[in-house]
């Protein structure tokens, strides 16, 4: 299935946590493949997509982490001017409110993705699909 | 449910009755206590008030009230309403800090004490009969004495076992078939957890059926827990040594409040800043008279304990008035903006709110600033920010709702408070003036 899934780890602002995180997944050789913080002044969410999200997903949890492990759906971006423009107007085009999203650029270094997370994923990614442009699978 | 009485006439004797019945001891007491304690004639000469002003039960608020600084003015026996010699028993309760507060009390006040008890462990269906396990501490404390002699009164097999000691606990429960038993609430979990560690199943190797519990403030869901873990209905039960120990108010098979026997005490509860008495139902201090006591009487007595009145008759048909399980003391209010608060409402509004963990801490800053940091439920997080921002506002609305004061709001990881066993230190106060 053309599926990604993304990492959401609650977080209260205070100096450090970003840091402890990102150990964390260092040291379990877990890759960060693309990242997003949002900050709602006293908290704020850290999403990540990483090589291996299950894993990841159960490593926070064991940490005493706040985490939600949830699907999302990738499109190609192409790497010119408009690259952007064209994919968010595509996924408007089909009624699709982007909750909110992240870049993924492959190891190849010649694609790059735009991820994001939608309200109902199922229903989206029927909408997308076989629209002419490529959607990622990671999972 | 089966219900019942002790004393049916005086249990359910009809409120206009009962008020008339505290009238006229109330202004025995108060005659009592004007002639024989030189303290209560002076604190009355400086309300400028004479026994014979009290007229109605609403003229109780003409008289002062007696605060836990005055049973240390003519320290130990100055407020003796008897001569000594009338006096048969010494109960101290251990203040935090400095000498403990002494009670006194004649042959008759531990009678009535115990009478009191009958009715309560009868209410719960307590009979001739059940054998007790009274795991209390005899001594100064009023707690297991008290309770022994009501017990006994009733005519129950009284196991004077003390508090302690579990694995005895437990033997004694085994071997005489203990049916009910008289703890407090910590301890009684940690007796059902060995209980359960030693493969026991209370039901089915134990005969208990009921427990009252005691002395200690709890949640209704510790009550429930104990009651799921041993298969036993839970009583709780509220006194303290000034009103002469246990039995001052005793939930009945309804669990819904405490009653409080008005023929024994004048059931007050008030705004503890103002003195003032708050609308029924609200939140306050309560304040006690004893009405029967000969020894040591004492009127209106801030316990610092909050509570509220229920307004509704209870199912069970007694007269006398419940009040809730203690909230916690009043020394917890604080002011915000000119509104007194007490942490026990903010509780009670994020308890209501889905989201919610159980932790939470009210933070109080310069110009009148009210924090109130709230540990989100785990489950509840899905990864996106509208559901936690939602959150927070509907905690915002409801506590500006409850309190009056529009509170700031912050979201916190759960762990990151200190845990609530008792005493957490919910309020921190940084204002400087």
């Amino acid at each position: 299935m053309y599926k990604v899934e993304i990492i959401s780890i609650f977080v209260e602002n205070k100096p450090g946590k970003l840091e402890k995180i990102t150990k964390l997944l260092a040291e379990a050789y877990i890759n960060i493949l693309g990242f997003s913080i949002t900050d709602a002044r006293d908290f704020g969410i850290i999403k990540f997509l990483v090589d291996k999200p299950k894993e990841a997903y159960e490593l926070f949890k064991k940490n005493g982490f706040v985490v939600a492990l949830n699907p999302a759906l990738g499109i190609e971006m192409k790497d010119k001017p408009g690259g952007l423009y064209e994919v968010v107007k595509f996924i408007s085009s089909k009624g699709i409110n982007i909750e909110n999203a992240l870049v993924y650029v492959a190891e190849s270094r010649e694609k790059a993705y735009f991820i994001f997370e939608v309200e109902n994923f199922e229903e989206s990614l029927e909408k997308l699909k076989d629209n002419g442009f490529e959607l990622l699978k990671l999972v | 449910m089966e219900v019942n009485f002790w004393d049916p006439k005086i249990e359910t004797l009809p409120q206009q009755d009962l008020k008339a019945l505290q009238l006229e001891k109330l202004k025995k007491v108060v005659t009592l206590v004007y002639e024989r304690v030189p303290h209560y004639r002076k604190k009355f000469e400086k309300a400028k008030v004479k026994p014979e002003d009290i007229k109605s039960l609403e003229d109780v608020v003409r008289l002062p009230f007696t605060t836990k600084e005055d049973l240390f003015v003519d320290y130990p026996y100055g407020l003796l309403a008897v001569p000594l010699e009338e006096v048969v028993r010494l109960h101290t309760s251990s203040g935090t800090t400095g000498k403990p507060k002494a009670l006194f009390f004649t042959k008759k006040d531990i009678d009535d004490q115990a009478e009191l008890i009958a009715r309560n462990l009868v209410m719960t269906g307590t009979t001739r009969g059940d054998v007790l396990q009274n795991s209390m501490t005899y001594g100064l404390f009023t707690g297991a004495l008290v309770m022994h002699y009501g017990a006994e009164k009733l005519g129950v097999l009284v196991i004077p076992a003390g508090p302690g000691n579990t694995e005895r606990q437990i033997e004694l429960m085994k071997t005489f078939g203990t049916t009910c038993f008289h703890m407090t609430p910590s301890y009684a979990l940690y007796v059902a957890s060995v209980i359960l560690n030693k493969g026991l199943d209370p039901r089915r190797d134990l005969r208990i059926k009921r427990a009252y519990l005691g002395a200690e403030p709890y949640t209704e869901e510790t009550r429930k827990k104990i009651e799921d873990l041993l298969g036993i209905d839970v009583y709780n039960c509220y006194g303290l040594s000034e009103m002469g120990g246990p039995g001052v108010g005793f939930e009945c098979v309804y669990k819904e409040g405490l009653h409080i026997w008005e023929d024994a005490f004048l059931v007050e509860i008030i705004n503890p800043e103002t003195g003032e008495p708050v609308k029924e139902g609200e939140i306050g201090e309560l304040v006690l008279t004893s009405l029967n006591r000969e020894g040591m009487p004492l009127i209106r007595y801030r316990t610092r304990d909050l509570t509220f009145f229920f307004t509704e008759p209870c199912a069970c048909g007694r007269t006398h008035r419940r009040i809730s399980r203690i909230l916690g003391r009043a020394d917890d209010m604080f002011i915000v903006r000119g509104v007194n608060i007490f942490p026990q409402q903010i509780e009670a509004v994020l308890m209501g709110i889905k989201g919610v963990a159980e932790n939470y801490q009210i933070v109080l800053e310069n110009y009148d600033e009210m924090i109130v940091r709230v540990e989100i439920d785990r489950e509840f997080f899905d990864g996106r920010i509208e559901r936690l921002l939602k959150l927070k506002e509907e905690i915002v609305e409801k506590l500006r709702e409850a309190i009056l004061v529009k509170p700031k709001v912050e979201l916190l990881e759960p762990g990151t408070l200190p845990v609530s066993e008792g005493k957490a230190k919910r309020v921190i106060d940084k204002r400087t003036l």
